[in-house]
């Protein structure tokens, strides 16, 4: 909503308050100002001037020569605008004048001519096209015959004056139009305000033998009146209609049509004028299915069975409350009008309005809502105004075919409830004078102040919206500022939470940097990589293809930003992620969980001049997982167990097992799969931070530490290469008693000197006594039991 | 005999004093002082020696062999001193040639943010809850007050999945489920929510289809809006500097009322006006309000008995605003020349 600063100062007394100063006040108190505009900012020597002479240029198939009077001199200046002509009044830019854009005018030549200025369009003054009259769309624009050569061009342009720019919130319509900024304002500075009278006589036979409607869809339309106006002469509106208009964004057309727009920024009801010769009997409905509409933007409409239209036996007239139709529009010609206010269903505007992408001024405010009590009082207003504009006679009486009574809201609080939300201390009188300076009636009653709602604050129905009009005019500034007293549980992260910031502490301390990567992803890329096969979750309408799906792995981020990085040359990458991954189940919302994953290629550690990097292996990256899951305990053993995964190496890729729950998986991405994304190795592991937190752990048990020695004894053994190191750990484990504290492989040896289809591998034992120096006969009975059963079970010969 | 003794401790003296290394001397106190040596010999011939002079060059044989042990005593310690010298010097390094450091990680610029956040809240008595990114439109939006025809909820502003489910706008459904399921009889509801949000944006400088919220919430019997201004202001102090104030300005939100936009005073400029705050001397930094009432009463709370202040925080924003980071995509596309710029202590 655009607001003159002159015309709203018809309304509201602004002695002594610049517009900056207004929209300062008015952001503080309750509706944003986006911008302040002073109308003539940044232009400079642009004056009246007179075209004493126009030729066509001789060199030029389009130019002309004029001779303009500016008073002080007759000059030359060539100007390329179709509608110039002798006689004209103009806007010269003179030599030295700024005009759009700062763009800079002098003195030059135009194909041989000399050119001394530039006479201008109203779009080279920072008027924009869009709101200019149409006949001057593609020309210059022509000033009054009566302004004086040489004058600045501003008053005549009415543009002696500043816009604001109003951002209105869905809650605030009230502030769609001059009657409700001008209380608004009235209540920030407690100052009165001015309604404006259009009044008149009503001379014409009456209305309700002229026009006859009937409205079918009272559900939809809550008030409906018409009027009519016989006899008007269709012409442009005065030069200040047209002026003011322009500068609060709406193109002058005509003065009937002008006037419509005008009550409407005047009052906030958006009206809609047609052409009597060209309607029948009207009738408000909803359209046919696939019923055609040619509205007035020139544009044709294919409506459906919920657009709500005025229509009469012939065609529809209008979509109601979003635009006329071309067929009765007013034209030059039109000589009796029919005037039409009501007030239609906010979301049954919006959802027309949407269904055909079409925005008007109207949509807009009948969408956010409009005042109960207005359209009456419009409608009156306007055939009276009209009147004024073109003349004509008002019919007699106005014809009000759906009328609903206007429920004014009368809401009680009292000053201990405002004190208690707001924390201040505000006295009944106080209180009394806020409401005052808003112009809402109010009745005390011992503690009780009862509050009268105006119907054009249609937005206030509750104590906290009163509560909150007191504390924006009281002024968020007095608020006292203070802090929650009563009692305080100790906050704390939850054992989930907690984990979280251990696991990332632990990779951060190992090299890996955090990232954040998009959840929604192509169809492909969603699942490839899950932890557990699953269903896409998929947009209903997305974006795009590279954002349709939620994903069910951690890993194709993780890749994706490989990926990135390396096209940017950015080698020997470390990165993890913490985020939801998501799976339709069987339920209505999907399944969502916390997933833990980490992406690595190239070095793990830079090459030095001491030494080159080693890279990142299958072996690393199992130590990173295996460093989080030392540090969680889990009373199970933790089991690496060999799988195949899509897209994941086949013989390089680990399911990792707490108890039988698979809580992730490491490995190599599948070779061609980096190949796809020009990486090379990538090792990757995604683990089921939930899963990682429902499982038991064992929790820290202090023991003392021995005083006695450690005694270690080495064992190298020959088995089949099938079986693997966890299950010689996990068996040596078991038989090793109560003595064995840790088993480490030391040595894995396949190649020379053993049989091709066998490996030697070799352990450290190391055995430790609480409480005694343990004897030589009880580690060679532990170590007899290893022996023994690994001969047993895997046939290992003892080297 | 005497002199014989003289002559060999003086010889022997000035050998010592000669001797280049630990060999050498070594060979010295063999030759001198070993078995085969003439001390030793001396010694050893006594028994051809008059009885009465034995006790005379007996004493005097062993003071010789004395004299001379501490001095190969000394001459050792010097020539080993020399040594360890020597080595150290050889030793030495070029201190200033690079380390072999390992590469080094960090958290992610919009956790630090996030993480900083929780722990202030946390330490004024919060709970961080987090919850679905997946939401029912009824706790995304109804229960937000944003009953089915609101202008506010358009289908273009978010990603539906089906017709009741969608990838939440905002992380308020959180709110609602935490209020409805909260035991009032046990003390106040304080927590915050962070986490992922999505709405329909199509992506560039300033508008990401993801981005990060954190939103808290305080209900209890006795809750103002003064509690709430003052709550922000300890915050944003915090997090942007003591010399900070806020402001308040009205705004529209439709889960709270009144409701309100928080600017700081730039802490950049410190108010005078600069390109961050736009010439302005604030800069808006986040949106507030107390709880509407038909939010509370959608959770079974009792608005005539509870009260309550909301507010959101958008990190991305903070992030961007605190580090100058002026497009908001270098968030997600995680370029590790961008991230490990905010691998440090802040200022």
């Amino acid at each position: 909503m655009y607001v003159s600063y002159q015309w709203l100062k018809e309304w509201v007394s602004l002695d002594g308050i610049t517009p900056e100063e207004l929209g300062e006040k008015m952001s503080r108190t309750g509706i944003e100002i986006e911008e302040v505009k002073e109308l003539s900012a940044g232009l400079k020597k642009i004056v009246v001037g007179e075209v004493k002479e126009c030729i066509d240029h001789p060199n030029s198939d389009h130019l002309h020569i004029c001779q303009v009077d500016t008073e002080e001199e007759v000059t030359q200046i060539v100007c390329g605008a179709p509608n110039v002509a002798a006689g004209q009044k103009v806007i010269v830019a003179l030599p030295g004048a700024r005009i759009v854009d700062n763009i800079k005018i002098k003195k030059g030549k135009m194909r041989g001519e000399v050119s001394n200025g530039m006479l201008c369009a109203l779009e080279e003054i920072n008027i924009p096209q869009a709101v200019t009259p149409k006949e001057y769309a593609d020309g210059i624009y022509i000033l009054p015959e009566d302004a004086v050569n040489g004058d600045s061009v501003f008053p005549y342009l009415g543009m002696e004056d500043a816009i604001l720019e109003l951002a209105i919130t869905p809650n605030r319509a009230d502030a769609l139009s001059m009657y409700g900024v001008a209380y608004e304002v009235g209540a920030i500075y407690n100052k009165e305000v001015t309604v404006p009278s259009f009044t008149g006589q009503e001379t014409g036979p009456k209305t309700a033998l002229e026009v006859n409607a009937t409205v079918k869809e009272t559900e939809a339309v809550s008030d409906f009146y018409l009027r009519k106006v016989k006899g008007v002469t269709v012409a442009p509106s005065p030069r200040w209609l047209q002026n003011r208009l322009m500068h609060m964004g709406i193109r002058p057309m005509n003065n009937v049509v002008d006037a419509v727009n005008y009550m409407m920024l005047t009052f906030g009801e958006p009206m809609h004028a047609y052409d009597a010769s060209k309607v029948g009997n009207m009738e408000v409905c909803f359209a046919k299915e696939g019923e055609s509409f040619q509205a007035l933007n020139e544009e044709e409409y294919t409506l459906t069975a919920e657009d709500l239209v005025i229509r009469d036996e012939h065609q529809i007239l209008s979509l109601a409350g979003v635009m006329g139709g071309e067929s009765s529009a007013v034209q030059d010609t039109t000589t009796d009008v029919i005037l039409e206010a009501g007030i239609f269903a906010p979301s049954m505007i919006r959802k027309t309005s949407q269904r055909h992408h079409l925005r008007t001024e109207s949509s807009q405010r009948f969408e956010k809502g409009v005042n109960a009590a207005m359209p009456k009082q419009a409608i009156d207003a306007l055939a009276f105004f009209i009147q004024e504009l073109a003349g004509g006679e008002v019919c007699e009486g106005r014809l009000d075919v759906v009328e609903t009574e206007v429920k004014l809201e009368e809401i009680t609080i009292t000053t201990d409830r405002i004190n208690h939300v707001l924390g201040t201390s505000l006295s009944i009188e106080e209180v009394v004078e806020i409401f005052g300076a808003l112009q809402f009636p109010t009745e005390v009653m011992a503690e009780e102040i009862h509050v009268h709602v105006p119907a054009r604050r249609f937005d206030i129905h509750i104590e906290a919206d009163l509560i909150e009009e007191v504390a924006r005019i009281y002024g968020y500034d007095r608020l006292p500022s203070t802090l929650p007293s009563g009692a305080v549980e100790s906050g704390q992260l939850t054992p989930k939470q907690k984990m979280i910031r251990q696991f990332r502490h632990q990779l951060e301390g190992q090299g890996c940097q955090e990232v954040i990567s998009y959840a929604l992803l192509t169809e492909d890329e969603a699942n490839r990589y899950a932890l557990a096969e699953g269903k896409n979750v998929a947009l209903d309408f997305p974006m795009s293809q590279e954002h349709a799906f939620l994903r069910q792995s951690l890993v194709t981020g993780l890749l994706n930003d490989l990926q990135f990085n390396m096209a940017r040359q950015n080698k020997d990458l470390a990165f993890y992620e913490v985020g939801t991954v998501f799976e339709q189940g069987a339920d209505r919302l999907p399944i969502e969980r916390t997933h833990l994953a980490f992406a690595l290629t190239g070095k793990q550690t830079p090459d030095t001049w001491q030494e080159k990097g080693k890279e990142v292996d299958f072996f690393y990256a199992k130590g990173l997982v295996e460093g989080i899951l030392a540090y969680l305990n889990p009373v199970e053993t933790v089991q690496y167990v060999a799988s195949q995964r899509e897209g994941m190496h086949p013989g390089r890729c680990a399911d990792i097992v707490i108890g039988d729950i698979i809580i992730g998986y490491v490995g190599e991405i599948h070779p061609t799969d980096a190949k796809r994304r020009d990486l090379s190795r990538v090792y990757v592991a995604e683990l089921d931070v939930d899963a990682l937190n429902d499982i038991a752990k064992a929790g820290i048990q202090f023991a003392e530490v021995s005083k006695f020695p450690t005694v270690t004894r080495d064992i190298a053994i020959l088995v089949d290469r099938t079986v693997t190191n966890g299950e010689i750990e996990a068996l040596i484990q078991e038989k090793g008693g109560k003595w064995l504290r840790s088993v480490t492989l030391f040595d894995v040896y396949m190649g020379e000197n053993i049989a091709e289809d066998k490996k030697s591998m070799a352990y450290q034992c190391a055995f430790n006594k609480q409480d005694a120096t343990l004897t030589d006969e009880e580690i060679e009975q532990a170590m007899n039991k290893i022996i023994a059963a690994l001969e047993e079970t895997y046939q290992a010969v003892i080297r | 005999m005497k002199e014989k003794l003289e002559a060999l401790r003086d010889e022997t003296l000035q050998a010592i004093l000669a001797a280049k290394d630990l060999k050498e001397l070594d060979e010295i106190r063999v030759n001198t002082l070993g078995k085969k040596g003439p001390i030793t010999e001396v010694l050893r011939g006594m028994r051809d020696v008059d009885p009465k002079e034995r006790p005379i060059i007996g004493a005097f044989a062993n003071e010789i062999r004395d004299v001379l042990n501490d001095a190969l005593e000394a001459k050792k310690e010097d020539l080993e001193q020399l040594a360890l010298e020597e080595q150290l010097k050889a030793e030495t390094i070029d201190v200033t040639l690079p380390s072999a450091n390992g590469f080094v990680g960090g958290s992610h610029v919009l956790t630090k943010v996030i993480t900083e956040i929780e722990d202030l809240f946390l330490g004024m008595g919060y709970q961080v809850v987090d919850g679905r990114e997946v939401e029912e439109d009824y706790y995304n939006f109804e229960r937000m007050n944003l009953p089915q025809d609101h202008p506010a909820r358009d289908m273009q502003d978010s990603f539906y999945i089906t017709k009741d489910t969608l990838l939440r706008t905002h992380t308020s459904p959180i709110q609602a489920r935490t209020m409805e399921k909260h035991d009032f009889s046990k003390g106040a509801l304080r927590m915050i929510s962070p986490g992922k949000v999505y709405r329909r944006d199509t992506d560039d400088a300033t508008h990401s289809h993801q981005f990060h919220q954190i939103e808290g919430l305080v209900i209890d019997k006795n809750i103002t809006m003064a509690d709430l201004k003052g709550t922000l202001e300890l915050v944003l102090k915090k997090m942007f500097g003591e010399d900070r104030s806020i402001r308040l300005r009205p705004s529209y939100f439709p889960f709270t009322e009144p409701s309100v936009e928080v600017d700081i005073s730039c802490f950049k400029c410190g108010g005078k006006g600069c390109s961050v705050c736009k010439h302005t001397g604030w800069i808006e930094i986040l949106g507030a309000g107390m709880v509407h009432p038909n939010v509370l009463e959608m959770s079974g709370i009792d608005s005539s008995v509870y009260s309550g202040f909301a507010f959101g925080i958008g990190p991305d924003r903070i992030a961007m605003l605190r580090y100058g980071v002026n497009d908001i995509r270098n968030f997600y596309t995680n370029d590790i020349r961008f991230l490990e710029q905010f691998n440090k202590e802040e200022e």
